[in-house]
């Protein structure tokens, strides 16, 4: 079970660079070619003025880790991710990430005793600006709990 | 009004996705759990096979929506529920609605419900988008 203490304490955030290699890799492995992501000179007229990324790009960052709390890794279910952006996230720029568990429950279903966890995550540019925040939800089915 | 609800966005045909294609997910998500890429894996966790990342998924209904804001637009909010799972050989077929337009002092908003389903119809992924022009 999860410790309930640790519910609502942030990691501390971690730095990460938007690496125009990743970016690239990135929008070629889910086969999106929007030249917004890889074409300076297309980005660079236009309205951003950079290349940008993929909104879940978001997803791949490093959000840091919380002391004292462990999650399985196996049988995990991914139940729902939501983003807000204030603005996309401009290649080389450096954003602080840290994450949280905003709550967890748990229910009965159909797999068994199901436990959600909410995770909520948080991207800050060096200025102290928010810049994206999001909310992933996920599932442990009572095989993850042992 | 841009676009009047109920328009429909360009369908987008994903895919089939191949065992390559999450193994490059894998490496460049940084998800390497091997429930994507390893099948006797996979089997054992009782998945019967390997299953695509949901964020794969989510990405393809992304385009969707990206390619409609072209450069006029920024992607507010983006927001999914994992339906269903996908496995290598499926299609992944991403649709988008405009469901609402609201003009607000900092622009116009433009809200999008969006879908994506397998070639057998089970939807994989619903969810929906904000664009604002």
């Amino acid at each position: 079970m999860i410790n309930q203490e640790l519910i609502g304490k942030w990691s501390t955030p971690v730095e990460n660079w938007i690496e125009r290699g990743a970016v690239r890799k990135f929008a070629e492995a889910i086969g999106d070619p929007n030249p917004l992501y890889v074409d300076e000179t297309y980005a660079k007229k236009s309205r951003h003025g950079r290349l940008i990324a993929p909104p879940t790009f978001a997803r791949t960052l490093d959000y840091g880790v919380i002391d004292g709390l462990v999650i399985p890794t196996e049988g995990l279910i991914h139940g729902e991710q939501q983003f807000h952006f204030e603005r996309p996230l401009y290649v080389g720029e450096t954003i602080w990430c840290s994450y949280r568990l905003g709550e967890s429950y748990s229910r009965s279903g159909s797999l068994g005793k199901m436990i959600f966890l909410i995770f909520e995550e948080k991207g800050v540019t060096s200025q102290g600006e928010i810049l994206f925040t999001s909310r992933s939800t996920v599932i442990m089915t009572q095989g993850s709990d042992t | 009004m841009r676009y009047p609800v109920g328009t429909s966005l360009p369908t987008l045909i994903k895919g089939p996705i191949t065992k390559m294609d999450l193994v490059k997910y894998s490496g460049a998500s940084g998800d390497f759990n091997p429930i994507h890429t390893i099948e006797e894996f996979a089997e054992q966790a009782g998945l019967g096979g390997i299953i695509a990342h949901g964020m794969l998924s989510m990405a393809y209904v992304g385009q969707v929506v990206t390619d409609f804001a072209g450069t006029d637009a920024d992607l507010i909010d983006f927001g999914v529920r994992f339906r269903a799972m996908v496995r290598p050989g499926d299609k992944v077929i991403c649709k988008g609605t405009i469901s609402k337009v609201e003009e607000k002092e900092d622009g116009e908003y433009v809200y999008l419900q969006v879908v994506a389903e397998t070639e057998s119809s089970q939807v994989v992924i619903k969810g929906n988008a904000t664009l604002r022009y």
